[in-house]
């Protein structure tokens, strides 16, 4: 095997040799300089500039810088009050206090570093109802109109002032704010029942809704009046209040508004 | 001068010039008073479900500050209407592709609410981890940002980020997402969807002063972030959150 295999690589390196040889001689020297050109920029790459040269953090912080030079669009919310103090004193007031001036008005920078740039004014029914109109899923109590039956054609501003917005004149009707109750309870044996006979509405009530409620019926008594045994009402069913749920008000069983039908 | 002597300096002359400049920039830098120093500020948003009225005035006051494409589905910001019924089903709608028509009434609801969404500014960003280029990163005061220079547009981040904040910019072809305003709130302002928010739902402020909004806001209310198992730490924290909402 020894033997066989000796002169086996003597002809292997021969052949090599003999490759190399066959090389023309300028593309040797071109590999000698491609050679000297790749150690070149690696010898400057990893040796000569400073690790700071490729550091991250520079294309980082020209990003930032890049960033921060944007151009800014809308001014801010207390810049305003500079020139427009009335109605940002106004606005404070009222129940739009929370609402920035940009919010209706839009973006206002340009305004503030020309003031012939007027923002755009953003008026009439189709803004203000992003807000205001009926929706489910906004919360209890934010004030919500239905568009298409309150004051129809009518510009909002003509009764409300948008930056002390209350109602003209407070509502005779309850539904005009609890409109989901009352649209509830017009399908319910009590529909006929008015709001005010189980509900104490303060007069104040009006003004504050929040801080002054009306009262809700605090014994069971009240519904009794109609509902317990020896009531001569011949259309409401009937309990006996010494046995049925006697540690509850009816109300936190049974909802009023929609009592179940028996 | 010899040729010799010309090759030797020009070599010399390069890195040198590199490293000169550097230590003008570096000098440059020094903090002037009252220059803004990232180190000092950690930045997160608070948003309030239960103040949420959905009139996407956010979404709009977005795109008007960042240039992002009018188009639908385009949105650094986006604010979500889920739907629960009382059988159990959720539906969840972005309210922007519906801004035109009125929303449809649903019957049998048990409860429905609007959840405006942002990029979370995680502390530990997926998208950050999977960039082949580094061209996202998150800066020291806490905003992820991206280099529209570097990115090549692959998507990567968009497909990582479990929060679904990334969007492939149409114009720019690179990466794109919201930035908290970073050129707003380096000037000490509130990004535009804060600003513009009519009922104060969304909070923006400074982890690291106690005086801040946010700090407030993480202290009076009960306090959850999207998909917490993820160990992202999001930076946008939610209020009156509901178990519904993914």
């Amino acid at each position: 095997m020894e033997k066989n295999r000796l002169p086996c690589r003597s002809v292997v390196t021969e052949k090599m040799k003999d490759m190399l040889k066959r090389i023309p001689e300028q593309i040797k020297r071109l590999a000698v300089v491609i050679a000297v050109i790749i150690t070149g920029v690696v010898a400057i790459r990893y040796f000569i500039l400073p690790s700071s040269l490729t550091d991250g953090r520079f294309h980082r912080q020209s990003t930032v810088e890049r960033e921060t030079a944007k151009n800014i669009v809308f001014a801010g919310a207390t810049i305003c009050g500079n020139c427009h103090g009335d109605k940002a004193e106004k606005k404070k007031a009222g129940y739009h206090k929370t609402v920035n001036c940009e919010t209706c008005h839009g973006p206002a920078q340009s305004h503030i570093e020309n003031p012939a740039n007027k923002p755009a004014m953003s008026g009439g029914r189709d803004f203000c109802v992003f807000c205001h109109a009926y929706d489910q899923s906004r919360p209890t109590g934010f004030p919500q109109i239905n568009p298409v039956l309150h004051n129809p054609l009518k510009a909002c501003i003509t009764c409300h002032n948008p930056h002390d917005p209350v109602p003209p004149q407070t509502p005779r009707e309850c539904s005009a704010c609890h409109a989901q109750i009352a649209s509830i309870k017009t399908v319910s044996p009590h529909a006929l029942i008015g709001c005010t006979s189980c509900h104490n509405v303060p007069e104040k009530h009006k003004v504050s809704p929040r801080s002054v409620r009306p009262t809700k019926p605090d014994t069971r008594e009240f519904c009794g009046k109609c509902h317990r045994k020896e009531s001569d009402r011949k259309d409401a069913p009937k309990i006996d209040l010494a046995t049925h749920g006697e540690r509850f008000l009816c109300w936190e069983c049974h909802y009023p508004h929609r009592p179940e039908r028996m | 001068m010899n040729r010799r002597k010309f090759i030797k300096n020009a070599i010399l002359f390069f890195p040198a010039a590199g490293v000169f400049r550097h230590l003008l920039k570096d000098a440059q830098a020094k903090p002037g008073n009252g220059k803004y120093d990232p180190a000092n500020h950690l930045y997160g948003m608070g948003v309030d479900i239960g103040k949420c009225i959905g009139c996407g005035l956010c979404i709009e006051a977005c795109k008007k500050e960042n240039n992002v494409p009018k188009e639908p589905f385009f949105c650094r910001t986006w604010v979500e209407r889920y739907v629960i019924k009382r059988d159990g089903s959720v539906t969840v709608v972005s309210i922007e592709a519906q801004k035109e028509k009125p929303r449809a009434e649903e019957t049998d609801v048990l409860r429905s609410f609007f959840v405006p969404k942002l990029c979370n500014q995680c502390e530990n960003p997926p998208c950050v981890q999977v960039c082949p280029v580094g061209a996202t990163f998150a800066t020291e005061d806490g905003v992820v940002l991206v280099d529209s220079k570097r990115c090549i547009g692959c998507r990567y981040c968009i497909q990582a980020c479990p929060y679904g904040a990334r969007y492939l910019h149409p114009e720019t072809r690179t990466a794109d997402k919201c930035t908290f305003c970073y050129h707003r709130i380096v000037k000490g302002m509130l990004p535009a969807c804060v600003e513009v928010c009519p009922t104060q739902a969304r909070i923006f402020g400074d982890l690291k002063s106690m005086a801040s909004r946010l700090v407030r806001f993480t202290r009076i209310n009960k306090i959850h972030v999207l998909k917490p198992h993820l160990n992202t730490e999001p930076k946008v924290y939610y209020a009156e959150l509901d178990g519904e909402v993914r």
